[in-house]
């Protein structure tokens, strides 16, 4: 018996999965495992920043910085792997500091100041990209031997695939995120935020912590992907990665979580990620077809999503359902 | 009539007050600030600049208010602009007059609107959701059109919406300022806009009370489309062209930030469009005091963000509450500083928005 709480989440995998054996049916090349290598690479940092929106989400908020975010990530790599000679392990644990408080600073004033997570996040794009910008206007290239070496680390599949060290760091990242939502005191408390602020504070969850603790994490979670950016492009651009936020919401969304906070699934972001990939790896298969109907194709899955959501919660609603129905806030 | 326009300026103050201290930083920057000349049949100067370039904001955060007063939002106005513009441009191109173009590009953000609409409305999606949709959809839309290249056009009617003069005044200005005027009025002037307050701060009681929501929700959004639309022809026929990637793009956050600097709750309820207008002109004057200042362009973001922020910090409700909790102890101990009883309307204001 499936429960109507996990349907979203089997109607994203169905999706998925018939969505690639039609594509595989067309293009037989497709069923390889350089396409599913490819696939969790070139999707590798929005897989990463996806984790933490779900749970921005899940919680009833939104953070629409982290596009700017791991702009700044990338470009501070590639400024301080130039200008000094500090390791990149400590590079990366530097700017992991820096994006973490920069995340938990933006909770804080969401929660302290009572301000909406939309209006106190969109200034945070702001100041991310702006301080990219101040740091280098130009592209800035990043040549580390051990950026070489990072690189050069995969594991080559039979069939040729090679799943390098960037597609793994996102799928520990969707694991340990799993444990975190569904198994952890946080994850627990980020599902009763979303479910109502108020409700959450009579059940004595710390409103302080958690929103400041969401948003530290989303934070630094833009900060990771922004290093997997830089590995991908070895290389730091502060106009890289514009629009990102609206990916991974879409992601997020297709992946079966409510936009309005409290259900959903850290793994059906996981496989909205991978049909957003596969739309684009399809795109490029077909060799015809322009790369505008990728927007055209995810806001219409977007759309089919958002409405099989409606369906289900009036179904599962319809007999509570008051005289006046309104909509939701 | 007099009493209005009382309560409007009382309402406005703060905003106005804001405006007057960017103005006086551009004014420190660039002591000419304030000069305007008449050339070539053409009014020039920094302050026409600022309500010249401001046009597109000012455009979108009419609509934006209506939509946020209704406890919605509008996402896809950036989206709107670039397939209103792709409209316009690829009619011109097409061999029809300005007119037909004008007209065709707001019938299809009436459209969008009417999209956006309907699923708020009919099929009850949270509004941010619902107009994601055409956010994401809608630059692919706007490319569709253009087939994906910059459509250019040299026909001089709807290059003179973008970058002509009516009587020497540039013709965004006196776009914005009319409809602006306009819609103010029909709000105002009937009882429209005391229904979208309605709306706003309880939907189902609004709905108890006779109000017929939806066809008024659906409205809403059709306003914001043409207003986006207007918006988005005055853009293409700036450059002279339909850019369907960079077209308002992220004008939807400015317009929704000019609506928050104008006071307005973002939970909905009570709307002041003027106050948004203003919001919209105080963004313009801070992007020029930037460029006056002659920093180093790297800079406009952050500085931007940074003033921002400063001014969300002092409208924010907890701050805003701190100061009416240290008034009011100020007041009970005898203590009525002209201060104080100046800026007393404002949180009295506040109190009964929230």
């Amino acid at each position: 018996m499936i429960r109507s709480t996990h349907l979203p989440l089997v109607v994203t995998i169905l999706t998925f999965l018939a969505a690639f054996v039609l594509c595989s049916g067309q293009y037989p090349a497709m069923m390889s495992t350089r396409v599913v290598a490819n696939l969790l690479t070139d999707n590798a940092f929005l897989g990463i920043v996806a984790v933490g929106m779900t749970f921005v989400i899940l919680s009833g908020g939104i953070d629409l910085s982290v596009g700017s975010v791991i702009a700044f990530t990338g470009v501070f790599l590639a400024v301080i792997l130039r200008d000094t000679s500090i390791h990149p392990l400590a590079a990366f644990a530097l700017v992991l500091a820096m994006t973490i408080a920069f995340g938990a600073a933006m909770g804080a004033i969401i929660h302290y100041l009572d301000m909406p997570a939309f209006i106190v996040t969109l200034a945070g794009m702001f100041l991310a990209r702006g301080l990219a910008y101040v740091l280098s206007t130009d592209s800035v290239p990043i040549t580390h031997e051990f950026y070489d070496v990072l690189q050069s680390l995969y594991w080559k599949a039979p069939g040729g695939g090679r799943f390098r060290l960037t597609g793994m760091v996102m799928l520990a990242t969707f694991i340990i995120g799993m444990v975190v939502a569904h198994r952890t005191r946080f994850g627990q408390n980020v599902y009763a935020l979303g479910g109502g602020a108020q409700t959450a504070r009579l059940m004595g969850v710390p409103l302080a912590s958690t929103t400041i603790g969401i948003y530290a994490l989303s934070g630094g979670l833009a900060g990771l992907a922004g290093i997997v950016f830089s590995l991908y492009t070895s290389a730091g651009y502060s106009l890289a990665t514009v629009g990102v936020e609206l990916d991974a919401i879409a992601a997020v969304v297709i992946g079966g979580t409510l936009l309005s906070g409290g259900s959903g699934f850290v793994a059906g972001t996981f496989f909205g990620i991978l049909i957003m990939g596969l739309i684009q790896t399809y795109i490029v298969f077909d060799g015809t077809l322009s790369s505008w109907w990728t927007k055209i194709v995810i806001g219409g899955l977007l759309f089919a999503f958002i409405l099989l959501q409606k369906g289900l919660t009036w179904a599962t609603t319809a007999r509570r359902k008051p005289l006046i129905d309104f909509a939701a806030p | 009539m007099t009493h209005g326009l009382q309560a409007t300026l009382r309402r406005v103050a703060p905003q106005l007050m804001i405006l007057a201290a960017v103005l006086l930083l551009n004014v420190i920057v660039f002591p000419d600030f304030f000069r305007i000349e008449f050339q070539n049949g053409r009014l020039f100067g920094n302050l026409v600049d600022v309500f010249n370039r401001g046009a597109p904001t000012a455009l979108l955060c009419i609509g934006m208010t209506l939509v946020i007063a209704t406890r919605g939002i509008d996402l896809s106005v950036g989206a709107v602009m670039a397939i209103a513009g792709a409209t316009a441009a690829s009619l011109v191109a097409d061999g029809s007059g300005w007119v037909t173009a004008l007209l065709g590009a707001l019938a299809v953000g009436v459209l969008c609107g009417l999209w956006n609409g309907v699923l708020v409305a009919v099929l009850r999606i949270q509004p941010i959701v619902a107009t994601l949709v055409l956010m994401v959809a809608g630059r692919g839309i706007a490319q569709l059109i253009t087939e994906g290249t910059i459509l250019t056009f040299v026909n001089p009617g709807l290059i003179h919406l973008g970058a002509g003069t009516v009587l020497g005044v540039p013709t965004p200005i006196l776009i914005w300022i009319g409809l602006g005027a306009l819609i103010t009025l029909g709000v105002r002037r009937t009882a429209l806009g005391m229904l979208v307050e309605a709306i706003g701060i309880n939907e189902s009681s609004s709905r108890l009370a006779g109000i017929n929501s939806r066809v008024l929700l659906i409205c809403v959004y059709l306003v914001t489309g043409f207003c986006a639309a207007l918006a988005g022809v005055i853009v293409a026929a700036d450059i002279k062209g339909a850019d369907a990637n960079n077209a308002g793009l992220w004008l939807e956050l400015d317009a929704i930030l000019a609506v928050v600097i104008g006071g307005n709750s973002l939970l909905g309820g009570r709307f002041s469009i003027v106050a948004s207008l203003i919001g919209a002109l105080i963004i313009q004057s801070v992007n020029s005091v930037i460029l006056l200042s002659g920093l180093p362009p790297e800079f406009n973001l952050v500085i931007k963000a940074l003033i921002i922020i400063a001014i969300l910090v002092i409208q924010s409700p907890t701050v805003k509450h701190a100061l009416y909790i240290l008034r009011a102890s100020a007041e009970s101990a005898g203590v009525d500083t002209p201060a104080a009883s100046a800026s007393a309307p404002l949180a009295k204001s506040t109190e009964t928005a929230r």
